[in-house]
């Protein structure tokens, strides 16, 4: 793998730029694999490169029908933060802070990650209650987080309106400040060059469209593209199509697929430096480097697989931003898409094992997965490693929907998560 | 955004007016005292999730406040039928 630095740079621009290696091979597969990746997305790519380079398990294939990175890892708005309610999320997205903290160095690629802060806005009583609960959840758990009032939140992020006569007057805001924004793709990029550097297989354009199950365990996968390709453990990392995987293998999941929108505006001035979210009147927004808002909110409420979603939900989603900052309102927007997020009943992910030997799902992470993207192919990776459920996954066992053991992160996670 | 009929109101209205409420026809144990933790588990939470048709139930929330039945495809979003509650639908290829 060529090394990226300042020096590599000057280096090239001599050559125009016009030497640089291929950032990932681009192999044909082989009969076998170790473990085969079923998604190429962020916590797909992840997966592979802890596998291989924490497990030294590098005999592995990541499928992808796609292009890499190019499903929900290319859709959500890149918020990172890790101020959970639960000790077991707020310990698993923890996890995920923390690697985030070391991520560029540890893969040689600029993710861009800016810790900028990330505010809740609380409109209401209950909102300051709940968010200064959550506060002192994550005093105890060793996480930052700290409330604000209003003064203090005008003071901090000038451009939001908090005078007493919006709608629903802002009365503080909690702020997580390690908590900002990753640059998507280059998350899913680093990872693919990280993983393909370790002997990993990356192979786009290639569909599962069958599991080769033997005695109630998986032998390997059936492909489109390329036919049988086996291997000893399967781990299906497909966020929106998880539940399609799962019919392969013979059982279904707690999950439900739904569309979730975001949409971009035009590039304006630097007006906003951080990150700011409202589960009260339900929208999130930041500024990309490149000046555009990124704004998203809540999911449709119907299910679907359409990648796209309804016009009253964007409405619904720019209320929310113009009530909290009235000063976009003549901002025209750019771009509108969606994605296809799996959410559960608790709006907690599923890192588990399966009812087929073998076969390991990472799914369910819903609204909210790009910012696990490090810890959950961390965990997932020891799990397909060693398995069985790495500690911090444990929880995350999609058997806790028939022993009742659900973790409500439905307060913490709110809108948009 | 959706068009969507309301077999109650007998007539054509937009999205906004309606809430989706889920899968329809989901078979409550007859016995709940005596099912397995799995049982239970499978009956509250695991769903299949289908991508091409499905039943499910909506509720005209902002009109006439009557819950229905609708058979539709989770990939072209295109609505097949709607119909009333206890009615059995026409469409069903691939449907669960």
């Amino acid at each position: 793998m060529q090394h990226y630095s300042g020096f590599g740079l000057l280096k090239h621009s001599l050559t125009h730029h016009e030497n640089w290696q291929r950032v990932w091979r681009n192999p044909t597969p082989k009969k076998h694999y170790d473990v085969i990746i079923v998604g190429g997305g962020g916590h797909g790519l992840a997966t592979a490169y802890y596998l291989a380079k924490v497990h030294g398990i590098t005999n592995i294939a990541v499928l992808e029908k796609g292009w890499l990175g190019g499903g929900n890892t290319a859709r959500n708005t890149t918020i990172v933060r890790s101020n959970y309610l639960w000790d077991e999320s707020a310990r698993l997205y923890e996890h995920a802070m923390k690697l985030w903290e070391g991520l560029s160095q540890d893969l040689n690629y600029n993710v861009m990650f800016s810790q900028r802060g990330v505010y809740h806005t609380c409109h209401t009583l209950q909102d300051m209650r709940s968010n200064e609960r959550l506060v002192h959840a994550n005093a105890l758990q060793g996480i930052d987080n700290e409330m604000l009032d209003a003064d203090q939140v005008q003071k901090e992020i000038p451009a939001i309106d908090c005078s007493p006569n919006a709608r629903y007057p802002i009365m503080g805001a909690s702020v997580q400040r390690r908590g900002g924004n990753a640059r998507h793709d280059a998350v899913a990029w680093g990872y693919a060059r990280g993983a393909d550097a370790l002997g990993v297989d990356l192979i786009q354009q290639c569909e599962v469209v069958d599991m080769v199950i033997e005695n109630n365990i998986v032998k390997g996968v059936n492909t489109k593209q390329h036919g049988v390709i086996k291997a000893d453990r399967v781990g299906c990392v497909t966020a929106g199509n998880s539940s399609t995987l799962a019919k392969m293998a013979g059982f279904d999941l707690p999950l439900e697929s739904h569309p979730l929108q975001a949409l971009v505006s035009e590039p304006i001035k630097p007006v906003l430096d951080c990150v700011v979210m409202s589960n009260h009147v339900h929208g999130y927004v930041s500024q990309s480097d490149k000046g555009d808002l990124v704004i998203g909110a809540g999911i449709d409420g119907y299910t679907g697989y359409g990648q796209r979603g309804s016009y009253p939900t964007i409405e619904h989603t720019i209320q929310a931003i113009i009530e909290m900052f009235p000063i976009f309102s003549r901002v025209r927007m750019n771009r509108q898409w969606g994605g296809i997020v799996d959410t559960t009943a608790d709006a907690c992910p599923i890192i588990s094992d399966t009812p087929v030997g073998g076969l390991f799902f990472n799914c369910g992470w819903g609204t909210g997965g790009f910012k696990a993207t490090p810890g959950s192919g961390h965990v997932f990776a020891a799990t397909l490693a060693e398995g069985k459920a790495h500690p911090l996954a444990e929880p995350f066992s999609m058997f806790r929907f028939h022993n009742g053991k659900l973790i409500d992160e439905h307060g913490a996670a709110g809108v948009a998560h | 955004m959706f068009h969507i009929y309301c077999p109650h109101c007998a007539e054509y209205r937009e999205e906004d007016e309606f809430h989706a409420k889920g899968q329809a026809h989901i078979a409550r144990p007859l016995d709940p005292d005596n099912c397995s933790d799995a049982q239970w588990g499978n009956y509250m939470y695991f769903r299949p999730n289908p991508k091409g048709l499905r039943h499910e139930i909506w509720y005209h929330s902002a009109g006439c406040r009557k819950f229905f039945n609708m058979t539709r495809d989770t990939v072209t979003y295109e609505i097949k039928e709607v119909y009333l509650i206890g009615e059995k639908p026409q469409f069903t290829a691939d449907a669960h």
